[in-house]
């Protein structure tokens, strides 16, 4: 053991200083969902899958729809990308999701402006 | 206080020995324990029950996340029951996938009892380079199964995600660098002094009481208990893989310790089996959303011993009955066993020495006295009962049944 | 007027606790690379202590609050009294007298009865084991401490540290005799800085904190404050008497060598706590006992018979 001890001292520590330095996340991660709103068929397996009700589909018009995606609620199974007929549905490698202003968490996925945009937090 | 020197302390709900809040209430005379009060219940969290309210689909999910250690165990055995209810059968690439993410798993959770163990001897130059050094298998994991805590990696039917060849590679890399740590574990558990002297004499469960208490996994096997649900009721791909089941006769801390760093080893050789002989073919078989009417119940070796699980279905999309054993109920009656007349200081390495998981072991059983159609079983039409049960199913204990007895008769 | 600014200022309260805030910096610095970790910036232990400071501070209901009080302050200011008895920067300390090495020996005694009597008097179950064990400790390791360092004494001839650094300034190679008494002070220090493997009075898994349980604010911070002093002061007494050159070239490079001998004492200390796992109260006692007490007084011996033989 002593020996195993000297000689890490000249050793660089393994430490990872995060924040400053990040690890790239393996291609197979589950982090923050994507949804891809012209794929969507609006079948709702993906919200019969959610164990937690993460995931809200809306229909919004003809062949429209929206997904509410609660990131707190969410446990980053990807059982609803998995459930997916169209795959509208996609894990992506973002992990960094902490909020101190709890309505950031819920992430809604608009086909109007096909675009992501954060709601405000409403009471 | 009648006498100065006798008093009672409690270990927790909140200690810093404990990972998770469970009460001990020992007796102490000077340095001595005399007495030892168990209590659990701190951490019940109602999993059964949520079971019976969501889908298949979705109970693969909760129960992974039983415990945060082992998760793989409990799913894998959870879907073992209900594919045995649908009667699917699974592809065996699939099987030999998750007999590598259980293998790996394995030796994360025994590094991490490793550090533990180190650091409730106050050894924490072993907490830091165990955990370091396991980081590498939860890198592996998280490149397999996409996280590295709560894999995810089954479904009903199978697995979800496949493996290829880079992976293969990374997989060997890290055992490779792995097994080599461990030799040095070995080195370090087997001659450093201090570390000796803590471990062995300590928390002493005989080869009887260990019988008798029903302790499992290592905790069983540094008692010479010599059984091992991978080899004697072979699930996954265990049949064609071929590994020794370590078992000791210190009957000690020390015991577990060597039990548990040479089963690393034999960890490694199985993983490096099934990385060689994986066959081609599907990874999943397709579920149907309703599970027919049936039950069962499925036994499983997670790295701290034999996972029980037992599922009820009736046909529709939800379980009737999931009822969990983990495997730390079975070996917490054997600490109070174990810390007879010691001192107070092998307290947290004795309960530390079970690898316990509270959390998995909370249960919750009301039993109703106003059910008329109730049914007494005893002790040994119970034991009969699952005999046939098992022997229905190929498994045959008429052997180790008989030695038992002669056991039990001895004494 | 100089005295006080000895006391207060340097080398007294002042530049002690900046010093024992460093050294316990040091510590964890060189324990964490030990083991391959990055470690605490360099102002952490100055940062818990102004976080500790600024705390509440809860009195248990039922302890002797002023005995629970008064200890904290009692241990430190033995402590950092200790520290105006050592030779820094020359080969006389400040207020050298005969009989100071003793003096010293019991002052750093005094803090570890307080952590007991602190520990009796605030009742809780935790704190009791914590101050029985820290107790039983004191009286497995003083001995061979004190062995240890009076044999050095004795081939000296002087009990005062002052004479005992001129003495083996004359004698130049007369400190490499001691080198078993080195080791045996060198674990007993460990044992009396409550550090691993002699961590059994504060065992965390075990205990909590053994006596500290119940400390919080001010008084935890004097505590924790106290352990650091402890740590410069042991260190720099081992230094004074085992390492004993290094005075002849002037205040400022005698004081930056005596520097150089504290950390290499604090390095071997924080090497000897990273590869050892913590033993029980009983194979502490018996280690003492039946290893440490022999081996000093073999050195006692040895030095004996090498006064009686050379020195004359």
């Amino acid at each position: 053991m002593l020996r195993q001890v000297l000689k890490s001292i000249l050793k660089k520590p393994v430490t990872i200083m995060y924040p400053y330095e990040k690890l790239e996340m393996p291609d197979k991660f589950r982090g923050k969902l994507k949804f891809s709103p012209e794929k969507c068929i609006g079948c709702k397996m993906c919200m019969k899958d959610c164990p937690t009700g993460a995931i809200t589909i809306n229909k919004i018009g003809e062949k429209k729809f929206e997904a509410v995606i609660d990131l707190d609620k969410c446990i980053y199974c990807a059982q609803c990308v998995d459930s997916c007929p169209k795959k509208a549905l996609e894990a992506t490698k973002e992990v960094e999701l902490a909020q101190l202003d709890k309505g950031k968490l819920r992430v809604i996925f608009d086909a109007e402006s096909q675009k992501t945009t954060e709601e405000e937090s409403k009471k | 206080m009648a006498d100065p020197r006798k008093f009672k302390i409690p270990i927790g709900p909140q200690h810093p020995a404990l990972k998770e809040p469970e009460s001990f209430s020992v007796a102490l005379k000077g340095e001595k324990i005399k007495g030892l009060d168990i209590r659990l219940g701190y951490n019940h969290r109602g999993i059964e029950k949520a079971c019976e309210g969501k889908t298949f689909i979705q109970d693969v999910y909760l129960l992974e996340r039983i415990c945060g250690i082992c998760s793989h165990s409990h799913s894998t055995c959870f879907v073992q029951a209900v594919e045995e209810i649908a009667g699917l059968a699974v592809p065996r690439r699939a099987l030999y996938i998750r007999t590598l993410v259980a293998e790996l798993e394995r030796v994360h959770s025994h590094y991490l009892w490793l550090g533990v163990a180190g650091h409730e001897i106050g050894f924490d130059t072993l907490l830091m380079y165990t955990w370091r050094d396991r980081e590498a298998i939860m890198d592996v994991l998280a490149l397999l199964t996409g996280n590295r805590v709560n894999y995810g990696i089954n479904c009903l039917g199978g697995v979800r995600r496949d493996i290829d060849a880079t992976q293969i590679k990374e997989v060997i890399k890290a055992i490779d660098e792995l097994e080599e740590r461990t030799k040095y574990y070995i080195e370090v558990a087997t001659q450093e002094v201090t570390i000796i002297e803590r471990l062995s004499g300590v928390g002493i469960l005989s080869h009887e009481d260990a019988l008798r208490l029903g302790a499992v996994g290592p905790t069983g096997r540094a008692s010479g208990v010599n059984r091992d649900v991978r080899r004697d009721d072979a699930y996954a791909a265990y049949a064609e893989l071929k590994f020794d089941v370590i078992t000791d006769d210190h009957c000690d801390v020390y015991g577990r310790t060597l039990v548990r760093v040479k089963e690393l080893l034999q960890s490694f050789s199985i993983i490096r089996q099934v990385l060689k002989n994986l066959p081609d073919g599907p990874i999943a078989v397709r579920a149907p959303r309703k599970i027919p009417a049936g039950e069962a119940f499925n036994r499983y070796e997670a790295p701290r011993g034999e996972d029980v699980h037992y599922v009820k279905a009736n046909g529709t999309e939800f379980p009737e009955r999931v009822k969990v054993r983990a495997p730390t109920l079975a070996n917490i009656r054997s600490v109070k066993q174990m810390l007879k007349d010691r001192y107070l200081a092998d307290m947290p390495i004795v309960i530390a020495a079970i690898d316990p998981c509270f959390s998995c072991t909370d249960r919750l059983i009301s039993v109703k006295h106003d059910n008329k159609e109730k049914e007494v079983m005893e002790w040994q039409a119970l034991r009969s009962y699952s005999i046939d049960w098992y022997s229905k199913r190929g498994v045959d204990f008429t052997e180790l049944n008989k030695k038992l007895e002669e056991k039990f008769k001895h004494k | 007027m100089s005295a006080i600014f000895s006391i207060l200022i340097f080398p007294g309260i002042l530049f002690i606790s900046v010093a024992a805030l460093f050294a316990e910096f040091l510590d964890r610095r060189i324990y964490a690379r030990l083991q391959n970790r990055f470690g605490p910036p360099w102002f952490q232990p100055f940062a818990d202590f102004v976080k500790l400071l600024g705390k509440e501070e809860v009195v248990p209901k039922d302890a002797n609050a002023v005995m629970f009080k008064a200890m904290p302050i009692f241990a430190f200011a033995s402590s950092v009294c200790a520290f105006l008895y050592m030779p820094l920067y020359r080969q006389n300390s400040l207020f050298p007298f005969n009989g100071d090495v003793i003096v010293v020996l019991y002052l750093l005694t005094v803090p570890t009865l307080a952590f007991f009597i602190g520990g009796w008097y605030s009742t809780s179950l935790y704190s009791r084991i914590g101050s029985v064990r820290s107790l039983m400790q004191l009286f497995s390791y003083e001995v061979p401490l004190f062995i240890g360092i009076l044999s050095a004494a004795v081939l000296a001839d002087t009990w005062s540290l002052s004479q005992l650094t001129v003495f083996y300034g004359e004698h130049n190679w007369f400190w490499l005799f001691n080198l078993i008494g080195f080791a045996v002070c060198l674990i007993a220090l460990l044992a009396k800085l409550e550090k691993v493997p002699f961590d059994i009075p504060e065992a965390e898994t075990e205990i909590v904190a053994g006596s500290f349980t119940e400390y919080s604010g001010r008084h935890f911070a004097m505590l924790r404050l106290t352990l650091d002093v402890e740590l410069v002061v042991g260190s720099s007494f081992l230094a004074a008497v085992f390492l004993p050159f290094g005075y002849s070239f002037g205040p400022i490079i005698g004081f930056a060598i005596f520097l150089l001998k504290v950390l290499f004492i604090i390095f071997l200390l924080s090497v000897a706590r990273t590869v050892v796992a913590r033993l029980r109260i009983d194979q502490m006692v018996n280690f003492c006992w039946r290893f440490l007490v022999p081996l000093a007084f073999i050195q006692l011996l040895l030095n004996l018979i090498i006064k009686g033989v050379i020195v004359r």
